[in-house]
């Protein structure tokens, strides 16, 4: 565009004293990129002379930079004053970008820091106008303030967390009351009840996970058999396998497994769908319209897996038990009829109740962490893929310690 | 100016997805140097057309030399070698949210043997300082700035090579006018300072009108006209009437003409500052 090698106004011809410089020869990396130093031979002669030759572009700049450096350690990158005045000579210059720009710019910052100065000489005005661009974007460095450390900032770190989680836990319980709320005003106006959704969402949270659900369920029946047989052989008394299996699928891992599994897979979906619809602004619009969000998203489904999750853990007690019958048979050669018999009258009916009754406990946990989740998605992908998995993990450790609170529960009261 | 040499020659280019034809027999020549807008409806194909040219989409038939390197070419030879002279920026910024925007712009400076990291370093927050962001936010991820923000970064990003062409796809689309026009300033001085041909998609008729050298209007499957916008005024097919005719273009075709210095004589070859006639 700008081709005229004009020559600078400040040029001036340079005495020859390139017999005396100390050159320095251009390493493989340099692709033919090398700077000198002619130092002034006398007062008269002028200032010392910096001569860029070659191209000082990206590839070369690292190289040019350590020629700098063992032309004159420390003083033209570090900003000592070579002399009053230094010249740059461009005459030799084949190509220049920005990064070789950057590089004569660079000392000459430095060097007027210093107090000294730079006159830059032979360069054309393409070369004068990317100079001019590099110099006023020279970035200005500004500190970050620096973040506190030390026992004060560990305390503050500790107490800020303290605060977000009992935070996060006043909020999870607002999303409870609001459910409920909403729960109650349906009760009251049944016509704003949404029942197709309602339906589609049991579908989605409770048929569509009844493969998985038995699939695991029996194969722990399989495994609890199978390991409860071999320790109790040893002491002759296999026939116990049925209780064990029947009291821990039906007490504990029954409905413990399922909701585990159902949080993985619910509380994942209603994090995802609904925060994407938060990140569509999809929210916002239905506010707009005079919809309420917990209405219309929050209801159908904590209320889907409220319901769905009892029958879930229903159908995986009954092939837990299956799984266990399956592999007494084989293993031990306990036969279905006598593992009936066994079942019926070494396990009492209140060890079913104990489990499906945290049903409904754990279904409300898994579907308000969801919701709550969904809703806490900021404008971008990133915080989506963050909160659904945050929304798993929180579901799954709520349930356990759902769990865990139930068990010290039931052994407080004798059941 | 100097000569005219082609730097991208497309011709007989074909785009089709499934039964829908994007473009058929589309000849299109980038000149060295220039600021070539193209326009067009929308689904007219812009994206597309630029999409062809970076080898991001492969059409079903033409050429396209870049540089006169064959992108097409089955083995890829030729396309290592036009990675570091052109640069991309998507409409987004298209950022990795996972690097900060320093590490973001030296993402394709790594590819440079023997570049210190701390020189590195230094020439990332050049860029980052030159596309007018402030230096600390060289440490923030993309999705703690603005869209107009990770605009600019995803421009610094593309600029981190000083590539020869810049592929710019709907650079001021979602700005406020202020920061539009500011995008357009910086656009046009990054290419007097740094001689960059520069290919921009855009509806944004402020961008055609102060930065472009040539206007390129995409209708019809093809290139229908390219010249300047002078030549656009002219042209008598319906769609490019109504669109330099149009009541927004007379808005802002009224506004360029009241400050004569606006386009018509900008890109002054001796003037180091270039004056900024719209800014």
């Amino acid at each position: 565009m700008i081709a005229t090698a004009t020559t600078g106004v400040q040029g001036r011809v340079q005495n020859d004293v390139s017999d005396r410089s100390r050159a320095l020869a251009p390493s493989p990396t340099g692709g033919g990129a090398r700077v000198r130093l002619d130092p002034a031979s006398d007062p008269q002669a002028g200032d010392p002379c910096l001569r860029l030759e070659g191209e000082v572009t990206i590839r070369t700049v690292s190289n040019l930079y350590e020629q700098l450096e063992a032309i004159a350690p420390g003083k033209l990158t570090g900003g000592t004053a070579v002399a009053p005045v230094l010249t740059i000579d461009l005459a030799a210059l084949e190509r220049i970008d920005t990064s070789g720009a950057w590089l004569i710019a660079m000392v000459e910052a430095r060097l007027q820091q210093a107090g000294g100065s730079v006159r830059i000489t032979h360069s054309t005005a393409e070369t004068r106008l990317l100079l001019d661009e590099v110099r006023s974007a020279l970035p200005k460095k500004t500190e970050a303030p620096a973040a506190p450390r030390g026992l004060t900032a560990m305390l503050e770190n500790l107490g800020r967390r303290v605060t977000e989680g009992a935070g996060f836990l006043a909020e999870l319980t607002g999303y409870f009351g609001l459910f409920i709320a909403r729960l109650g005003r349906m009760v009251i106006h049944p016509r704003e009840f949404r029942m197709t959704a309602l339906v589609a969402h049991c579908e989605d949270v409770g048929l569509r996970a009844v493969p998985i659900v038995s699939l695991m369920a029996f194969l722990i029946g399989v495994v609890l058999a199978f390991q409860g047989a071999a320790q109790l052989r040893q002491f002759g008394a296999e026939v116990y396998v049925v209780d064990l299996i029947s009291i821990s699928v039906l007490r504990e891992l029954g409905i413990l497994l399922t909701a585990i599994i159902v949080a993985g897979r619910t509380a994942s979906a209603f994090t995802a769908a609904i925060g994407s619809m938060k990140m569509r602004e999809e929210i916002d619009a239905m506010r707009t319209l005079g919809l309420d969000p917990a209405t219309v998203l929050f209801v159908p489904r904590i209320l889907a897996l409220l319901l769905m999750l009892p029958i879930l853990g229903l159908i995986a007690n009954l092939m837990g038990l299956l799984g266990g019958a399956l592999m007494s048979w084989i293993e031990l050669g306990i036969s279905p009829s006598m593992f009936r018999i066994r079942l019926i009258e070494g396990t009492h009916i209140s060890h079913v109740f104990v489990g499906l009754v945290k049903a409904p406990f754990f279904a409300l946990i898994i579907g308000i962490v969801g919701c709550h989740a969904g809703m806490q998605v900021k404008g971008n992908a990133e915080s989506l893929g963050r909160m659904t998995s945050n929304a798993v993990v929180t579901a799954i450790f709520a349930v356990i310690v759902a769990d865990a609170l139930f068990s010290v529960f039931f052994a407080q009261v004798d059941l | 100016m100097t000569g005219r040499e082609a730097i991208i020659k497309v011709r007989g280019l074909k785009n089709q997805f499934g039964s829908n034809v994007v473009h058929e027999d589309l000849d299109l020549d980038v000149y060295r140097g220039e600021i070539l807008g193209v326009v067009g409806g929308s689904g007219t194909g812009k994206s597309v057309l630029l999409r062809s040219i970076t080898g991001l989409q492969r059409p079903k038939a033409g050429l396209i030399e870049v540089f006169g390197v064959d992108v097409l070419a089955r083995d890829g030879a030729g396309r290592d070698t036009l990675d570091d002279r052109w640069g991309v920026m998507f409409q987004d910024g298209a950022l990795f949210s996972s690097l900060t925007l320093r590490e973001n712009v030296e993402v394709p400076m790594r590819a440079i043997p023997g570049l210190d990291p701390d020189l590195r370093r230094e020439l990332a927050d050049l860029k980052i300082s030159m596309v007018g962001l402030p230096y600390l936010s060289g440490d923030n991820y993309p999705s703690e700035l603005s869209g107009g923000m990770r605009k600019r970064a995803g421009l610094a990003r593309a600029l981190a090579l000083d590539p020869e062409i810049v592929f710019l796809d709907e650079p001021t689309a979602g700005l406020d006018p202020i920061g539009a026009a500011a995008f357009d300033t910086l656009i046009r001085n990054l290419s007097q300072s740094l001689g960059l041909t520069v290919f921009l998609v855009t509806h944004d008729l402020d961008t055609l009108f102060a930065i472009c050298d040539r206007i390129a209007v995409l209708a019809e499957r093809k290139v229908l006209v390219s010249g300047s916008l002078r030549d656009m005024l002219d042209v008598d097919h319906p769609w490019v009437h109504e669109y330099f005719h149009g009541p927004r273009a007379r808005a802002v075709l009224d506004t360029a003409q009241d400050s004569p210095d606006a386009r018509s004589d900008a890109r002054p070859d001796q003037s180091p500052h270039p004056t900024e006639g719209d800014a």
